[in-house]
């Protein structure tokens, strides 16, 4: 496997702008000849298919919601980054492109970062041509707030839901290309199957999910934008349909895995409240900026919260980190959860919360002016729990919530198998080992609008494209396999359902694969989910048949694809000998309990081939060293 | 944690073609933290144990904003609680012993795909008439350039912050899609951006509108009532007078 990520040469502000001058371009005659799919409607999806269709490319659109315009990207609440320094102070492309490397512990590329933070500002100003209703000021400019990780005003949003409007702006764009007959959407489809072709991939299977059909369809380029695989853990915020399934199939045609053990965990999130829990919702966690976190100090200690004393309540955050205290990044304010939690001190029935307390904060600004600033979030955790924040303290969890990792891409966001292209949280490509947040929204639609467009096309025109047929052997052969597959599955008729099984590996993901890793856990994980997927094929019972809507067998083969991963996820944070960003290992801690990285061993990405699963998960483990040619490596502190 | 027995009355059918009906159900041990949909998950888990059919039902995010949810409970699209999806409602709005109906939305532009799975592709075809402003990548000018007076951009957000669940479509007893319509319409024509459009959109969305066989609004004002982000039905009267005015120019 070969794995040449592309970075162009030259002085960093000048890469992008280099490259776009050398890229290949096709006629517009020679366009309309030619056929893009992409795979997933979200950010990177809807605006990747917009732009490809403006431009004269033939494109079709798969996604597994019943509408585009329901993809994940549209959960997401706090904003969008973007260097237009409308605030004046001091920002600018470089300060973004700093932060953003910096925030991900220094494990992404410098050159795809630099080129994020360029694209931020062109995204900013085709979001509002679009009519995207920003958050604006008395005079009718565009308004910023502050974010995490960040000593600048930032932070582009629609009240609370930013990923809402940018994405119906991008699938209002997309569907303008519908009516212009550029684009032929297909909703209610699952990709199950790249189909490769001498080399290249030429094609996909899908299964049509209302009549259960297996579908074959061909062309030149294949962009992938299927999101992240937060819910190999069962329990995150991402939406129930999430899934790796895209490219995890992708991965066992020969697409390298990425840094499959970087994940994100978010502090604030509501905490589970019995086994049927089915997801989690994640609470803006600007409510840090007011609330204090604290357990009893006594782990017998099961008095209403109100009757604790302050001496015996302890603030952990505010004892172990005095100077940043509640504020402390997301990873660090995770971990803390966790060690307070398996010491005993959780509150709540199940033990897995700690308090987020704001009596004080009540006392010292109102109860007006609290509610001014997060009523909505508390009317949304009364909702929930029942109770009332104003009255006593929330209690909160961590959940996963967005994974770093995803197929490898090089500059042009190409996988190392020509054709396939791979955009927004799929793919690996700019977060490092820490997303910092506002970040999502800016990737997925730099990618989207402002890098495939071009880079397909310079794909498109520099490759000997053969025409292929989907009658072709390499076609029927992948929708033989799809088919036998879900036959399998409802072949087993076990005892076991497919949400049981799915529950248990997210367990031991959570346990062992989750905030902290350790070498003992992470190898005891591994065996875990070795005996548990093959209980899966010998035990598991799917309901009905494939032969109509069938969720459920939608679900099994999804968990199917996430027992392989989660065993590669083990395997990548077993190898990974240091901690960095959101990847903890318990033997690489600073002696205040920090994250410690090796650079000198460490530096590079992990990419996985996949060998075979047979018992155990083959994989071949690739590394792309990162070079950093711009920017120092320093230690990251709170203290 | 106290638990209940919920009776449920639940429509089944097969597929588009196939005649349906009501079938019941009963839970014990359903928690009063559970929400509505997680109630339904526990039914199917139990379904899938005694190898009969689950009862297939849309969702996604269960944070009542990708508008998958929008099954129809006790009568009333989304359930009890004004301003809350389906996915947001929790069985503490619920007492032991409760029978509760649950159908799908019923109108003649959603066809049932099985049980209370529809098809709301005709929401996509409104859309794509002219739910849009026709603004091609990388065509846009700097983005401060287009000031918008803050009052109509948040206007223009509570109108755009419809999750086209097509609730409004299932409690109307024309079965309009005029709240949907009219949201879109009212958000991309009160702002700057959406002028140079604003004839030809209003005159293709609404005549796309009435081409899927959705009723026309007589103003029952339902739809407003059971709207989980709370659309004003001014987005109707928004409607009605940008047609006119498209019309007769």
């Amino acid at each position: 496997m070969k794995l040449d990520p592309k970075t162009p040469s030259g002085p960093l502000e000048e890469k992008w702008n280099r490259h776009l001058k050398d890229i290949k371009l096709v006629s517009p005659n020679n366009k309309r000849k030619h056929k893009v799919i992409v795979v997933g409607t979200g950010l990177a999806g809807a605006s990747a298919a917009a732009s490809l269709a403006e431009l004269g490319y033939n494109v079709q659109t798969f996604c597994i919601q019943d509408s585009a315009r329901r993809a994940h990207s549209i959960a997401a609440q706090g904003g969008i980054n973007a260097a237009k320094n409308y605030q004046n102070d001091g920002d600018s492309v470089w300060r973004l492109f700093y932060d953003t490397i910096k925030g991900g512990d220094y494990r992404s590329r410098e050159s795809n970062v630099y080129r994020l933070a360029e694209n931020s500002n062109h995204i900013i100003d085709q979001a509002v041509a679009q009519g995207v209703p920003f958050g604006r000021e008395y005079g009718g400019l565009l308004d910023n707030r502050s974010f995490g990780g960040a000593q600048v005003s930032r932070t582009f949003y629609s009240r609370g839901q930013t990923g809402q409007q940018l994405l119906l702006g991008a699938y209002q764009a997309m569907m303008k290309m519908v009516h212009a007959g550029k684009i032929e959407s297909f909703t209610r489809h699952e990709m199950l199957d790249l189909v490769v072709v001498n080399g290249k991939a030429r094609g996909i299977i899908t299964r049509d999910l209302v009549s259960g059909t297996i579908n074959k369809y061909e062309a030149d380029a294949v962009v992938l934008c299927t999101g992240g695989y937060g819910n190999v853990f069962y329990l995150s915020t991402n939406a129930k349909n999430s899934n790796v399934t895209a490219a995890w199939r992708c991965h066992k045609r020969g697409a390298a895995f990425a840094n499959p053990c970087y994940v994100q965990i978010h502090p604030t999130c509501i905490p589970v409240s019995g086994d049927y829990q089915s997801k989690l919702t994640l609470m803006s966690e600007s409510l840090r900026n007011d609330g204090r976190v604290w357990v009893p100090r006594d782990k017998d200690d099961k008095r209403h919260p109100n009757e604790i004393p302050e001496e015996e309540r302890y603030y952990y955050l505010e004892e172990r980190y005095p100077s940043f205290g509640n504020l402390v990044p997301r990873d660090v304010a995770s971990r803390n959860a966790k060690m307070v939690t398996d010491e005993g001190l959780g509150v709540g029935e199940t033990g897995l919360a700690v308090y987020l307390d704001f009596r004080d904060a009540i006392n010292r600004d109102g109860e007006d002016t609290i509610r001014a600033r997060y009523g909505n979030l508390f009317d949304m955790y009364t909702n929930i729990t029942d109770e009332n924040p104003y009255k006593q303290p929330m209690r909160i969890f961590p959940a996963v919530h967005y994974t770093m990792g995803g197929l490898w891409v090089d500059y042009n966001l190409m996988s190392n198998i020509p054709g396939l292209f791979v955009a927004g949280e799929a793919n690996f490509s700019d977060h490092g080992a820490n997303r910092l947040g506002a970040s999502a929204l800016m990737q997925g639609l730099s990618d989207g609008y402002f890098i495939i467009p071009y880079t397909v096309g310079n794909y498109i025109a520099e490759e000997e494209l053969p025409k292929v047929s989907v009658d072709d052997e390499a076609f029927a052969a992948a929708a033989k396999d799809s088919q036998d597959q879900l036959d399998r599955l409802l072949s087993v008729k076990g005892n076991k359902t497919v949400i049981e099984f799915h529950r248990e590996l997210g367990k031991i993901m959570w346990d062992k694969v989750g905030i902290s890793r350790s070498k003992e856990g992470l190898e005891s994980a591994i065996e875990e989910i070795r005996a548990l997927r093959e209980d899966f094929w010998q035990n598991v019972r799917v309901p009905g048949e494939a032969s109509y809507y069938n969720k459920y067998l939608e679900f099994a083969a999804r968990v199917a694809d996430f027992f392989e991963l989660a065993e590669l996820m083990a395997i990548d944070a077993l190898d990974r000998d240091e901690s960095c960003g959101c990847h903890l290992r318990d033997e690489y801690q600073t002696e205040e309990g920090e994250a410690l990285r090796n650079d000198e061993e460490y530096s590079y990405v992990s990419a996985w081939e996949f060998l075979g699963v047979n018992g155990k998960l083959e994989t071949k483990l690739h590394k792309e060293d990162l070079n950093f040619e711009f920017v120092e490596l320093k230690q990251r502190s709170y203290k | 944690m106290s638990t209940m027995t919920i009776n449920l009355k639940v429509w089944r059918q097969k597929n588009q073609n196939a005649q349906g009906s009501f079938q019941d159900y009963t839970l014990s041990d359903v928690s009063e933290h559970m929400s509505f949909l997680e109630m339904l998950d526990v039914l199917n888990e139990q379904l899938i144990k005694e190898d009969k059919d689950p009862v297939e039902f849309d969702y996604d995010c269960r944070e009542g904003i990708c508008g998958s949810c929008n099954m129809v409970i006790n009568g009333r699209a989304h359930g009890p609680k004004r301003l809350t999806a389906a996915c947001q409602l929790h069985m503490r709005n619920y007492s032991d012993g409760d029978t509760i109906v649950i159908e799908p939305p019923r109108a003649a532009a959603f066809p049932v795909i099985k049980d209370l799975v529809v098809d709301r592709s005709a929401f996509d075809r409104i859309i794509e008439a002219g739910g849009y402003v026709s603004v091609k990548t990388g065509a846009a000018p700097e983005a401060n350039l287009i000031p918008v007076e803050q009052h109509t951009s948040n206007v223009a957000f509570d109108y755009a912050t419809c999750i086209g669940c097509g609730a409004c479509v299932a409690a109307c007893p024309n079965s309009s899609a005029s709240l949907f319509t009219g949201a879109k319409l009212a958000h991309l024509n009160s702002l700057p951006q959406g002028q140079p459009e604003r004839k030809l959109r209003t005159l293709a969305m609404v005549e796309q509108m009435e081409k899927e066989g959705f009723g026309d609004c007589s103003n029952y004002a339902e739809c407003e009532a059971v709207c989980p982000v709370g659309i004003s039905i001014a987005a109707i009267a928004e409607m009605r007078k940008d047609y006119v005015k498209a019309s007769f120019s």
